[in-house]
């Protein structure tokens, strides 16, 4: 069961290899992403340097020149493949604070109540689950007050419970995808 | 962590930027030195506060159509003992004890897992369970079917 952490490489397609230079910004499915793109995705979940010019160590370790790195990252977060690049900061050792919740919201209200709670700055990851409670969502902020206030905002303002499942108890370990 | 940091932190949170120096490029913007910039970026990274620094995917675009979180009820006494296995289970991306809403949620143990079709992320669940034994009661797998929100965490600036 290697695939979530190894990083291990997947075998290319021979058609993936060469074509990716200009991948339309709209999709990028799976098939399209190259042997680089795994690569650098299998590598680069950490790692990536501090220091004065950290695309060319990561671009020399690829094989690659600085500039074709800088331009296929960009690519991969235009087409949704990266939702992010740079640091992941945890939020409790900012003295901040992350809190799960979730909601069971009548299904002709699902859109309007969805897109209120996305609207609030504090709510970072917001999910459709399938469930009766089908709303899942996490307030993140710097304080457990200001957490609070978001969902107290958003029980007054949708008339709904938000069910708080703070975690109690963290049992680490490092995500790492395979592509 | 004192302002500097923080200042380092909002202006980081949504993403490095995608030139050959980026942290000359936020030293530029904050007014500090690039050595500053990178000690202090170094220094949050030892101590945690920067869990890691890379890429971070969007599991659909990978393939990992099935996500599961997965919730058990588990036993008071065996559910931190066994929390620890399950998260050093390789199929296993987060792992955390929290508290039950009863009656509506019996569950205490959340462990998520991602797959390329609900057919594996239900082999994933039943290795979990087999770790689990007799320790739990009742689980459940809630797929997410629509990703509707995903941002890092964000300080006010």
């Amino acid at each position: 069961m290697s695939r979530i952490r190894s990083a291990r490489m997947a075998k290319p397609s021979p058609a993936c290899l060469h074509a990716q230079a200009h991948q339309p910004a709209a999709a990028l499915p799976e098939q399209t992403l190259n042997e680089l793109d795994r690569r650098l995705i299998n590598t680069f979940q950490g790692g990536f340097p501090i220091c004065e010019r950290p695309f060319q160590v990561v671009a020399d370790r690829l094989g690659i020149d600085e500039a074709s790195l800088i331009a296929r990252i960009d690519a991969l977060l235009k087409a949704g493949v990266l939702t992010r690049f740079g640091p992941l900061f945890n939020a409790d050792r900012m003295g901040g604070i992350n809190v799960l919740a979730a909601m069971a919201v009548p299904t002709s209200d699902f859109e309007q109540v969805a897109d209120f709670v996305n609207l609030q700055p504090e709510i970072a990851h917001n999910y459709r689950r399938e469930h009766a409670l089908n709303l899942w969502f996490v307030g993140a902020a710097e304080s457990a007050q200001k957490v609070e206030d978001a969902f107290d905002y958003i029980e007054s303002m949708t008339g709904l419970p938000v069910y708080r499942f703070p975690k109690e108890r963290e049992f680490f370990i490092q995500l790492m995808l395979e592509a | 962590m004192d302002e500097i940091d923080r200042s380092l932190i909002a202006a980081t949170q949504a993403g490095l930027p995608l030139t050959p120096q980026p942290y000359h490029a936020i030293a530029e913007q904050l007014g500090l030195t690039a050595e500053e910039v990178m000690a202090r970026m170094q220094a949050m990274l030892e101590s945690s506060v920067i869990r890691r620094i890379g890429v971070v995917p969007n599991h659909y675009a990978l393939g990992y159509i099935a996500n599961g979180m997965t919730v058990w009820d588990v036993a008071d006494d065996k559910v931190d003992e066994l929390g620890e296995r399950i998260g050093q289970q390789p199929i296993v991306s987060h792992c955390y004890r929290r508290p039950r809403r009863l009656p509506h949620w019996p569950y205490n143990l959340f462990a998520m897992v991602h797959a390329k079709s609900r057919e594996q992320a239900q082999a994933d669940a039943d290795q979990i369970a087999a770790v689990l034994g007799d320790a739990c009661r009742k689980s459940d797998i809630l797929y997410s079917s629509r990703m509707l929100k995903k941002t890092g965490l964000r300080l006010a600036e």
